[in-house]
């Protein structure tokens, strides 16, 4: 058995997964949402095995790292963050059908990753060739998969608050009938981004120490630096906006929306679109 | 009676202490901060500048977007954003203050009324003896409480983490620090570089502000190599650098290995690996378009040679084995630039071992010289980063203020227990300053214990 496979599989399963939330959705048929749930376990398991095993198969070829040295490791562990951070609102939480508007980011990116991108094993450039490479990443990708996480449940804030304002009882009322009420949708996006922000900040934390570890500056205005900055700001005006008067509900809701984009922004845009220190090794 | 200075005093600081400021300003930081990572920071490059118009260029230079994280308006908006967390923290603090210090110890009818958490509990036993239950009970399972005697009643007031609600103080606090520590680091520390041939001494090196700077030690390159892996993938940059005092190698400074991710620190200075390159002399032979009478040409490291037909060029790259670029060809080449005499210039590759393919290319290009490459003496010189910054332990304290106090801020809270008892009725009140769902739980299943304590049979 290769971790190559076992993406797939996950892959698979997560898109199995997703349909099950949508059919959840739509026939509000509880068996449904079980199958989905059991689903995403079986992913997250399988995933979590196939990490293990690239890092193994990595030391297998005398280039022993932890698979979070390219785009492609980056993306496959981002989708395995988001369905983490899931898995741990709905054992807490038990709103299931949050689901159906966060499994389609963790599929998007492992389709993306099998799909679209080279996933051989390479060696590890001497840039990357530190501990802190661990602590940085996990700690950013954790944050990041909240915020997905919060956005997801945003979006669900902003349709229900939405068919609740319009008050005209139509079909796609009754879709958004399962939705947990607003008041309960705008606390979860709280609790996600409660627990995006502390692993954000260590994230950018863990960065400035590397780098004046590796470089001597732990603050340098690399674009991707600044851009985790403004990740920063966008989620501490969040933070904010809570105890602001008029700021609440919709306007938090897209405050989280605008902030999950920067995320994006930061993580690919950066690379993509911009030049600077986190090249991914490939151009 | 308020004068208007007082008043626009007064309406300067509500200004200062409103959250809507705090609002204008991290969104303004974060729409703003984009300007630099879209426009290059720093010197701009040629490219760059050869692609936007000369009024755009005089434009950004006015507005200061070449350095805009160092410009008069974004210091302004952090100066601003302090200034607005100093001013809510003064605002508010008093108030939480006195929640901590001062805390209401007697559960009257008011606080019972505001209370979200209120449950009672009858029990016939005597005051004194269920007073002493009260008290070992709260503090086992909750903590130990303050017992006041009033107006026939005993009231018992215990709490947990209070000190909790100064944690988003302390979260601001650790952005002051982190602002401090920048600015001891800009003020008393610097950055800088120095390129070390191998077997060279140097004690000097070039600051960023350009100014030299002499770094009161010697610093020798004993050795430098680069490490490749089987893809030929860089698998490690390697300086060997010995520290000098009086031209005498100091002891644990010598022969110290220096790679990316493992500088080297002496005397507060540290040094990173940062750069290589080759700077021994490069051997050509120019001839012409038909390959005869060869001329040896010597170029000098990173420096450029002339040509005799008037061009002058300079080396790029250079290899010893051409065919992991190559596939098919073997042995040495070199990539070079050539700048001719009327201004063109163009980088190609000469070969060692395949004169043919100089020729064709110079005569595809129409007339000569033809460069033929000879190979290189090796003499490689590392390029270090030199750092000295006093104020990063400063700038780590406020970090981790700052980790501490937003993991308190968001998952403490100062949890308080109100008792009454009073003619054989036990009031018990609570609240959380957050997390009320969760404090709600334990609120219950305290009573609950509690009411089991006070009612059950004694068993002596």
């Amino acid at each position: 058995m290769t971790s190559s496979l076992l993406f797939n599989v996950t892959t698979f399963t997560y898109l199995i997964s997703m349909l099950a939330f949508f059919g959840f959705l739509a026939s509000r048929t509880k068996v449904f949402g079980t199958a989905a749930m059991i689903a995403a376990y079986f992913g997250v398991l399988t995933q979590t095995i196939a990490i293990a095993l690239r890092w193994k198969e990595s030391y297998d070829m005398g280039v022993g790292h932890a698979p979070l040295s390219n785009l492609y490791e980056s993306v496959v562990f981002f989708s395995w963050t988001i369905v983490l951070i899931y898995a741990l609102l709905d054992i807490k939480y038990k709103y299931r059908v949050i689901g159906a508007f966060v499994m389609p980011f963790a599929l998007l990116g492992m389709a993306w990753a099998q799909l679209g991108m080279n996933n051989a094993i390479e060696p590890l450039v001497p840039a990357l060739q530190s501990n802190w490479l661990l602590y940085h990443v996990i700690t950013c990708f954790l944050g990041y998969a909240a915020f997905a996480v919060a956005c997801g449940i945003s979006i669900m804030y902003l349709l229900k608050a939405g068919s609740e304002e319009s008050a005209d009882k139509s079909a796609g009322t009754t879709l958004l009938a399962i939705f947990p009420p607003i008041k309960v949708l705008d606390d979860l996006n709280y609790r996600a981004i409660m627990i995006g922000f502390p692993l954000l900040t260590l994230g950018i934390i863990t960065g400035a120490a590397w780098a004046n570890y590796a470089w001597g500056t732990y603050w340098s205005w690399d674009p991707k630096e600044t851009w985790s900055l403004i990740v920063w700001f966008v989620y501490a005006a969040f933070l904010h906006a809570r105890i602001t008067k008029g700021w609440v509900g919709r306007r938090a809701a897209w405050l989280s929306i605008i902030g999950f984009a920067a995320t994006i922004f930061c993580y690919l845009g950066v690379n993509l679109l911009l030049s600077g220190l986190h090249s991914y090794g490939g151009k | 009676m308020t004068t208007p200075k007082r008043d626009f005093l007064h309406s300067l600081w509500d200004f200062f202490c409103s959250l809507k400021l705090t609002m204008f300003l991290l969104i303004s930081l974060a729409v703003i901060s984009i300007i630099g990572t879209v426009i290059p920071q720093g010197i701009p490059p040629q490219e760059y500048l050869a692609e936007i118009s000369p009024a755009k260029i005089k434009l950004y230079k006015t507005l200061g977007f070449f350095d805009m994280y160092h410009s008069w308006w974004f210091i302004l908006l952090l100066y601003l954003l302090t200034v607005n967390l100093i001013a809510c923290s003064i605002k508010r603090l008093p108030h939480i203050w006195k929640i901590i210090t001062e805390p209401v110890t007697l559960l009257g009818e008011s606080l019972e009324r505001s209370l979200a958490n209120i449950a009672t509990i009858k029990s016939p036993d005597e005051p004194v003896a269920l007073k002493e239950r009260i008290v070992t009970f709260l503090a086992a399972e909750f903590a130990a409480p303050v017992v006041t005697e009033a107006d026939g009643a005993w009231h018992f007031f215990a709490q947990k983490t209070p000190w909790c609600r100064l944690s988003v103080y302390f979260v601001h606090l650790s952005v002051i620090i982190i602002f401090i520590g920048s600015m001891i680091g800009s003020l008393f520390g610097y950055k800088g570089f120095v390129n070390i041939l191998e077997g060279e001494t140097v004690s000097k090196v070039m600051l960023r502000s350009e100014k030299e700077l002499d770094l009161g030690f010697s610093l020798r390159l004993d050795q430098f190599s680069v490490a490749k892996y089987a893809n030929g993938a860089p698998k490690e940059f390697k300086s060997i650098l010995t520290v000098l005092e009086n031209g005498k190698p100091v002891p644990y400074y010598t022969n110290a290995r220096v790679i990316v991710n493992d500088p080297l620190t002496y005397k507060g200075i540290t040094f990173y690996q940062s750069s290589y390159g080759n700077a021994g002399n490069y051997f050509f032979t120019v001839s012409d378009l038909d390959g005869k009478h060869p001329v040896p040409l010597t170029v000098a490291g990173q420096s450029s040679a002339n040509l005799p037909d008037g061009s002058s060029m300079h080396v790029l790259e250079a290899t010893k084995d051409i065919s992991q670029f190559s596939p098919g060809l073997s042995g040495p080449a070199a990539q070079v630039e050539l700048h001719t005499a009327d201004g063109k210039s163009e980088s190609f590759v000469v070969y060692a071992d395949y004169p043919d393919l100089n020729i064709q290319h110079a005569q595809q290009h129409g007339k000569g010289p033809v460069i033929h490459y000879k190979g290189a003496e090796e003499r490689m010189y590392t390029g270090l980063q030199v750092a000295k910054d006093p104020g990063v332990e400063v700038v780590w304290l406020g970090c981790l203020l700052m980790v501490v106090g937003i993991y308190a801020a968001f998952f403490m809270s100062h949890r308080r227990i109100w008792v009454r008892l009073q003619d054989g009725t036990v009031t018990i009140g609570g609240n959380a300053s957050k997390n009320h769902g969760a404090f709600q739980q334990v609120f219950e299943k305290l009573v609950d214990r509690l009411q089991a304590e006070l009612t059950k049979e004694k068993n002596i």
